[in-house]
């Protein structure tokens, strides 16, 4: 199925908006304002973006600690997201989940999540649900290259061929698990290939074109709606800044971010290939600016937000007790 | 009203709540038993210990759902069938298995509905059967529900007879949030007399087995059964009891424990975990400092010793409080 102008220009959108979102708060961290830690997904657009452009608001997606970009593809309010980043009273979980935490079941986003390795059997359980609806649904687990080393990430993804479920595992292969690089940590160097060794098929995409990303993942999807079972992608991307928000990348060689920023930015792939899709530059700059007013509004809101009432401390733990 | 050993109440709530709720689902390591072996046999076990039977051939299996042993998956599939609008029922076999789910549990399903601001919450049930008794070992063996007592966001529920096994399991399948139910094997086959219908048995009431004037004795499961064997034989003596069974511990009801202390003065604490960071020690503060001015003696607490549940018969028998020792406490308690 090709994507049609408009669904390119949103597609676009949202890209933009994930990465003006995490460079404004690349910019925002530095003035303290922001507590604890952020894991910026810069750098990432393209593999979030390109898979959540194949759902609905049914189909369900569980992310990862670098999880602001999952959400923001998954249609979770960008205002809502900042004041949650900020701690706020307003923000999406009223300030009680914070960065790695952003979660909105309404639209099939099942949590962001600070256990690597924690979200797969959870998507596995979703899919449960999507196969009794039999409404052709489906579930999706992000996951980075370091969970493909958790033992629960092999659970899940054996229990998901076991069942027949419709669960798509995108593994983000962004090079690193925290500090410690994927042709270390990796004993196979093989993501897609453990995958498929569960009984999946998988495949490898450039996880730096839109394109690629959203044609692999075409391509997942007709397998599991189908009723065969899960699939898996392993998409090769970068990410451009550190682990968390003032990580030294003592472990990244000096330009490598700089090489990449120019070889693996995937917005400037897209724009290079946009009028061969029928979109103008001048139309993406409106969207440019569209996307920064919206981050400026964003945190603006954020700031203004008033931070939760203390009485809440204690409320949300259970329904009734 | 029909005799049903504790096995069979828990049986029957899940097949009338199943038959209610096309949400309940049931899954876990041979739930059913049988798929994929060579006899043909599709419901080979119905569960380890028998509780799944005959759902398989009643729900079918796109309910109830046989699992590789993995238990992280088996419990996190739960979190996220119950995050996607089911009502999951998953086995986690021995309760000891925690060990190797704890995240999918503590970090998850216990978190979700704070996390995520109260928008949404995780009825999913981890069934754990759980206790000594049965010269199963270290890793079988154990009552580990002080572990998941102490987290935010768990209720636990540890029911001592079939009747409120099956009230209790009824109350579980319909709660808003996760519920680790804690089935003791040794009581799996004592019979009691058990309704055939519907009917529940709330959270965070506790039962009054046993009425008295002279002490307060707390049990949970089968030291509730060993509980009442020491009050009855205290009865010659002319000591009487209350005897209160919590039935949930999180939430529990210390108010009918403190209402009682209120009255008897002095207070046994019967729990078959060690003793450190137990539901006795747990008790055993809150009188000590909500109930203190009611006290006419220091508290007892009876419990398993500070060690791992050891195989051989005699250290097995040596390891679990017995009727005797809680008689012993309830006596020494009486000469203050």
């Amino acid at each position: 199925m090709t994507l049609t102008r408009e669904a390119l220009a949103r597609a676009y959108r949202q890209m933009k908006t994930i990465r003006e979102f995490e460079e404004r708060l690349h910019l925002e961290i530095q003035t303290g304002e922001i507590p604890g830690f952020t894991h910026l997904y810069a750098g990432q657009e393209a593999v979030a973006v390109g898979v959540c452009a194949t759902l609905g608001d049914r189909d369900y997606i569980v992310s990862t600690h670098r999880g602001h970009g999952h959400c923001i593809a998954k249609g979770c309010d960008v205002a809502g997201m900042m004041k949650e980043i900020y701690g706020r009273r307003d923000g999406l979980c009223k300030g009680k989940g914070g960065s790695m935490h952003i979660a909105d079941v309404t639209k099939g986003m099942l949590g962001a999540n600070a256990i690597v390795g924690g979200g797969p059997p959870i998507a596995v359980g979703a899919a449960i649900a999507c196969k009794l609806r039999g409404d052709g649904t489906v579930s999706v687990a992000f996951g980075g290259d370091g969970s493909c080393n958790q033992g629960t990430v092999f659970e899940a993804l054996n229990l998901a061929v076991v069942l027949q479920v419709p669960t798509i595992f995108v593994f983000e292969n962004n090079g690193y698990s925290e500090h410690t690089g994927v042709d270390y940590a990796v004993g196979s160097k093989d993501i897609a290939g453990r995958a498929r060794a569960f009984g999946m098929p998988a495949e490898r995409c450039d996880g730096s074109d839109f394109h690629a990303v959203h044609a692999a993942m075409q391509r997942a999807l007709e397998h599991a709606r189908g009723g065969r079972g899960p699939a898996a992608i392993e998409a090769v991307t970068t990410r451009f800044y550190g682990h968390f928000e003032g990580d030294p990348q003592l472990y990244r060689a000096r330009d490598e971010v700089r090489r990449q920023r120019e070889s693996m930015d995937c917005l400037k792939r897209f724009r290079d290939s946009a009028a061969a899709h029928g979109l103008s530059a001048s139309e993406l700059d409106a969207l440019d600016a569209a996307v920064l007013a919206d981050i400026d509004a964003a945190v603006a809101g954020a700031k203004a937000s008033p931070p939760p009432a203390e009485a809440e401390l204690t409320t949300d733990v259970y329904s009734s007790y | 009203m029909a005799q049903k050993s504790m096995r069979d109440a828990i049986n029957d709530a899940l097949h009338l709540e199943m038959a209610r709720d096309p949400r309940v689902i049931v899954l876990g390591e041979d739930v059913s038993g049988g798929a994929g072996g060579s006899s043909g046999e599709r419901e080979a076990s119905g569960g380890i210990f028998g509780v799944t039977k005959g759902l398989l051939p009643k729900f079918g299996a796109g309910r109830v759902i046989d699992t590789p042993i993995s238990e992280s998956a088996i419990i996190g599939a739960a979190a996220g069938a119950a995050l996607a609008g089911l009502r999951p029922v998953a086995e986690l076999m021995f309760a000891d298995f925690v060990g190797v789910s704890l995240d999918q549990i503590f970090n998850q399903m216990a978190k979700f509905r704070y996390m995520f601001g109260g928008k949404t919450g995780c009825p999913a049930v981890v069934r754990l059967a759980m206790g000594a008794g049965m010269n199963m070992g270290a890793q079988h063996s154990q009552t580990i529900y002080p572990l998941l007592a102490s987290v935010p966001g768990l209720k636990v529920v540890i029911p001592s007879n079939a009747y409120d096994a099956k009230g209790l399991m009824l109350s579980a399948l319909r709660d808003d949030d996760p519920v680790m139910f804690f089935e003791h094997k040794a009581l799996y086959p004592r019979k009691g007399e058990v309704p055939d219908g519907d009917y529940t048995v709330p959270f965070g009431e506790a039962a009054l087995v046993r009425e008295g004037e002279h002490v307060t004795v707390v049990a949970l499961a089968r030291m509730v059964v060993f509980a009442e064997k020491a009050i009855d034989a205290l009865a010659k003596d002319g000591i009487s009891c209350d005897l209160i069974d919590p039935r949930t511990v999180s939430p529990l009801d210390a108010d009918t424990i403190l209402e009682s202390v209120e009255n008897t003065g002095r207070l046994v604490v019967v729990d078959e975990s060690p003793p450190r960071c137990s539901l006795a020690a747990d008790i055993a503060a809150i009188v000590a400092s909500r109930g203190f001015r009611s006290l006419r003696a220091p508290i007892e607490i009876v419990t398993a010793p500070h060690t791992p549940v050891p195989f051989a018969r005699e250290l097995e028998r040596a390891y679990v409080p017995s009727p005797q020792r809680i008689e012993q406490a309830i006596r020494k308690v009486m000469q203050e």
